[in-house]
Order: structure tokens, then sequence, then C-alpha cells
């Protein structure tokens, strides 16, 4: 993306066009001759499929948008009416709440690429933060869209993740009738989430731009956490990585057909298929999975204002990580004290995902609570282990790691004809 | 920049002047036209004037609690046994998290009127549960006493006692 674009044409209609808006030179830059680490490994396939993920929501959202009514007396007939009148009504709703579960599942595994692999480091501190804003973005946006459907988990889902703002001192009550506009969830709370439900996914679009645009400036990371020394150490995108983000795809299409198929609701709770009702809170109530480790944390704290700082400082810490994080060797290939510590943050995530799908009692405050403790005790280790860890050797360069693990002349080929199509282009 | 300009004839401190004095104008008047989006979103005047209901007590026999819709909420009325009224008229105020006297949270010891959303955040506690024989709140587990008080879990502050009056001894009006 930097200096003199290499696109050529003789072709006098791209040119006439390419001379007043360079659209032409611009996606042939981004996704054609882009340069990329040659060595990525599936984990990368991530980025991809979470921009068509956020296109698949803004796409079948447009079209319930046309069918549904933000009203609290006909939220939940319409939905129904999506369910069983509309032609496939069935399939989009089902789309588009299935899809945003695999969209979480996508980005969670995107962002523990990037935390196995060292991605937030030097120089890529922005575009981290870029992420976690998108991850943000998302949750608040999921969280709108759950409460549309005006069932019973929607409406106390809602109470409650509103009433998570009442923790602030003095002005907390204000903060949350100005959220509802009125005294409890009711039809100006619905109207508005309805608003910005289908707001948020624009800005989300925007702030992927951004985060795109660090990531293209200072390229991908790789699996070796090393940087690109020179051409020999890149491929272009097209068509090394067309070809394998599609075949990501298509394994995750056939992952997520079979969700939306044969286990349309087994992300959700039956309680959703009962009409909202204000004077009565269902007796074990869960937000969706993905907000499930960030609720355990919530409910670990035993005292409502350190518990709701809590569970957003879980979330907020990942913005400091880059500076947490005092090694200078990025991928966890390279750092056996650090590989060891993520798995057991990974299967700490897991525990509290698990803990917080169950009711606050007995084994599981206890659970809860040292579950929340490792995962902050995670952020305040790391930047110790920098200090005493001893890396393992790092390879010279992507290039020459590639040639050593294919074994000679196999990897010759494919390597020496990747160079000429980047002499080429 | 302010003594480098000497020389053009212009007053450097008249032209600071009017830099800050356009830019805070700007920010006035941007912050002018925010306030009202900002305010747009605040209960409405139709939401405000649902403010007030009126509850016939006199079907209400001793131990039995009705819900009502106040403001979208739910607002529990109970008739109080005398056992209810003596447990929460013994509780030492050191055993509250949050003290507060059982009389000075009742009109008549025998109607206890209480806002019916737990402080924590914001769910239905359930009628005569919990360890304290008045409400527990199943989301997060906090417990309330016979007056309502919180005393038990991560609750902050007791279930809040509406304004109500009585009209007559078998009509209250809330709010």
């Amino acid at each position: 993306m930097s200096g003199e674009s290499s696109f050529q044409t003789n072709n006098a209609i791209v040119k006439w066009i390419e001379y007043r808006l360079p659209i032409f030179s611009f996606v042939n830059d981004a996704v054609v001759v882009y340069p990329t680490p040659k060595n990525l490994n599936y984990w990368w396939n991530m980025g991809s499929l979470a921009g068509i993920m956020l296109v698949v929501q803004i796409v079948t959202g447009i079209i319930l948008a046309m069918h549904y009514t933000p009203h609290a007396d006909l939220a939940f007939a319409s939905t129904e009416h999506i369910m069983r009148d509309v032609n496939y009504g069935w399939l989009l709703r089902y789309m588009h709440a299935n899809g945003a579960s695999m969209f979480f599942i996508v980005v969670y595994i995107h962002i523990l690429r990037g935390l196995y692999y060292g991605s937030y480091k030097a120089p890529r501190e922005i575009l981290w933060w870029m992420g976690i804003i998108i991850f943000i973005l998302m949750m608040a946006t999921a969280f709108m869209g759950y409460v549309l459907p005006w069932g019973q988990m929607s409406f106390w889902g809602a109470t409650v993740i509103t009433n998570l703002f009442s923790a602030v001192p003095i002005v907390g009550e204000g903060i949350v009738t100005w959220l509802w506009g009125g005294f409890s969830v009711d039809q100006p709370t619905l109207n508005r989430f309805y608003s910005l439900h289908y707001l948020l996914p624009f800005v989300i679009f925007a702030v992927v731009f951004v985060h795109l645009w660090a990531l293209h400036h200072r390229k991908s990371n790789n699996p070796l956490g090393i940087d690109i020394k020179g051409p020999q150490d890149t491929i272009p995108f097209h068509p090394y990585y067309t070809a394998k983000d599609l075949y990501g795809m298509g394994v995750f299409g056939t992952i997520f057909a079979i969700v939306l198929f044969f286990a349309p609701n087994y992300m959700g709770h039956p309680d959703n298929y009962i009409p909202a009702n204000p004077l009565v809170t269902p007796a074990h109530i869960v937000p969706e999975w993905y907000f499930l480790p960030f609720y355990a944390i919530l409910r670990a704290i035993p005292d409502k204002l350190f518990g709701v700082v809590a569970m957003f400082g879980s979330l907020l810490i990942l913005f400091v990580l880059p500076w947490l994080d005092t090694s200078k060797v990025r991928s966890a290939r390279f750092r056996p004290v650090y590989k060891m510590l993520f798995w057991a943050f990974f299967i700490d995530c897991l525990v509290l995902g698990y803990i917080g799908g169950k009711p606050p009692e007995g084994i599981f405050i206890v659970g809860g609570r040292l579950a929340t403790a490792l995962y902050f005790a995670f952020f305040l280790v790391l930047p110790f282990i920098g200090w005493f860890e001893r890396p393992k050797k790092l390879p010279e360069s992507i290039a020459t790691a590639v040639l050593e693990s294919s074994g000679g002349s196999s990897g010759g080929a494919p390597d020496g004809a990747a160079a000429k199509s980047e002499d080429r282009g | 920049m302010a003594d480098s300009t000497g020389g053009d004839g212009h007053d450097p401190g008249r032209r600071d002047f009017l830099y800050v004095a356009a830019g805070g104008l700007g920010v006035v008047g941007a912050a002018g036209f925010v306030w009202p989006l900002v305010d747009a979103m605040n209960p409405s005047q139709d939401v405000l004037a649902l403010s007030s209901i009126e509850v016939d007590l006199s079907g209400i026999e001793v131990g039995q609690s009705i819900t009502v819709s106040w403001r979208g909420k739910p607002v529990f009325v109970r008739h109080r046994t005398a056992a209810e009224i003596s447990e929460a008229e013994a509780v030492p105020m050191s055993d509250l998290p949050d003290p507060e006297s059982d009389e000075a949270r009742v009109e008549k010891p025998e109607w206890l009127i209480l806002v019916g959303v737990c402080t924590h955040l914001g769910c239905v506690p359930l009628g005569q549960q919990g360890e304290f024989d008045g409400w527990f709140c199943p989301c997060h587990g906090s417990h309330y006493d016979t007056s309502g008080r919180i005393r038990k879990g991560p609750a902050p502050l007791n279930l809040p006692v509406p304004d109500y009056v009585f009209l007559d001894d078998n009509n209250i009006k809330i709010g």
C-alpha cells in the first residue's frame, strides 16, 4: 500500500476510471499482489471468516428488519410471524441468530490466535486495539439484538445488563433511567435498542476498515512471529491465500449449515419462546454462551460495584496487554513458559464459561472466584515471565524456516514459483 | 507564535483571543445541540405521567401478598403475619448491611409495601423464600428478610419502599 502501485492495464475503460478513482490499483494492492508471509497456517483463516460473518449478519438483518416490529406489544408476535409466515423467514432468522454465535466462535479463535502468536506486540498495538474495539461493539450489538424478540430471556437479560450501570456511584440510577427511557425496560428501551442494533454493525464495518488499514501497513504476523525481511519471505495474497481462505470458508460453512439445519436452537434458551413478562423473572437466567466467562467474573465478586468493575476490567485489560508482555519474542512456539501460561489461560476461560452457565451456589461460587483470580493472574505474571524466560532460538528468516521444515527439494519448487510470481507482480 | 508575528501589524494577543473565543463558542454551541439528543433519551412526558396507582387492600388476607405493576415495575403488597412482624422488629441493626429499622419501612406494621426489584441487577425476587423468610432473588442469590431488607448476597441495598399513602383503611395510593 506504500509507494507506487504495480497495477498495469491496457483496457481503456479501466484506465479512464483508474485515472479518476484508483479503485483497481487499490483492490490489486490490497488482495491480489498484497505480500503475505508464506508460512501462515489455518488459524489465520479466522480474520476473513469474521469479515464474511459480518456481511452475513448485515444482509440477513436487513431482510429481517423488513418484517420485524419494534414494539413491546408486537415484537414477539412479529418474530413468530417471521418464523411461520414470511417466505424463508425461519431460514433468515435462524441464520441471523446462529450467525451471531458463529461470528463469536470465529472471533474468539481469532483473538486466541493473536494471543498465542504474539500478534498484539509492536508494531501492531493499534491493530490490536481496533480488534478489541470491534469485539466490544460486537458484544453490544449482540446483546441488543437478543433483546429484540422480546421473550423472557430478552427482557430479563436486558434488565440485568442495563442494571450493571446502576453500580456507578451517585449517577448510576440516572444513567439506567436514561438508558431505559423510563422506569423499567419497556417500549422506549426496545425501540432504541432496535435503532442501535441496526446502527452498530456499520460502525463495526468502519472499525474493521481501520483494523485492515493498520494490518496492511505493517503486514500480517505469522506463526514464527518474526518480521518479513524481504520478498523471499512472502507470497502474493492471490491466489495463495484467497484459495486457502476459500477452503476454510467451505469447512466453516459446512459446520454453520449443520448447526443451522439440525440444531438451530441448541445455543438458545427455551425461555425466550415465552413472551416477556415484567412481573416474573425466570428461575435461572443466563446470558448467551459468548458472554458466560464475563458473567462468571461479574458474579464471582460479592460486591455490586467491584463485580461490575471486574467484569469490564477483564475486557479493558486487553488494551494494555502489549505493554504487560515484556518479552520481545512474539510466537509462543519459542516461549516455553508463555506457552504453558497461554494454555492455562485458555482452560481458565473455558472454566469461567462453564461456571457462568451454572447457578450461583456451592462449588460454583468458590470455583468462579478461583477462576476469576486466575484470569487476572495471567496478566499480572506476564511482565515477569518476559524477564526470566529463556526463549528458544529464533529462525533466521521465514524463508529459511520454511525451506528447512519442508525438507529440501520438495519445498524448493513452490518457493521458486512464488518468487517468480513476486517478480512478475 | 505570539512574539514572532509582530512585524505584520497584527496584535498577536488579539488574534489568540479571537481563536479562543471562536473555539469556545463553537464548543458551547455543540454542547447546546448535544443536550437535546441526550435528553430525548430520558423518560418522555407520557411515561412520567403514568406515575401513580391506587390499590384496594380489602381482599388480601393475613399471610397473603399481591403484586401490582407500577411504572412498569412489580410492587409487592404483603399482609404480614404477626410472626413476620416480630421477626423483622427483633433484628439488631448491626446485622444489616443497609441498616434501617422495620418501623421506618412501614406505615402500618401489618402492611409491607415494596418495589419488587432486586437492588443488585433488577430481577424480581421470589416471595417467602431464602434464609430469612422474606424474599430470595434467583438471579444472583440475594436474600431479603421479612421487612425486605438485604441480609445476604451481592445486592447492596434494601428493597425500596415506594412513596405511598393510606387513602382510608383499605386503599392506598402508590406514587
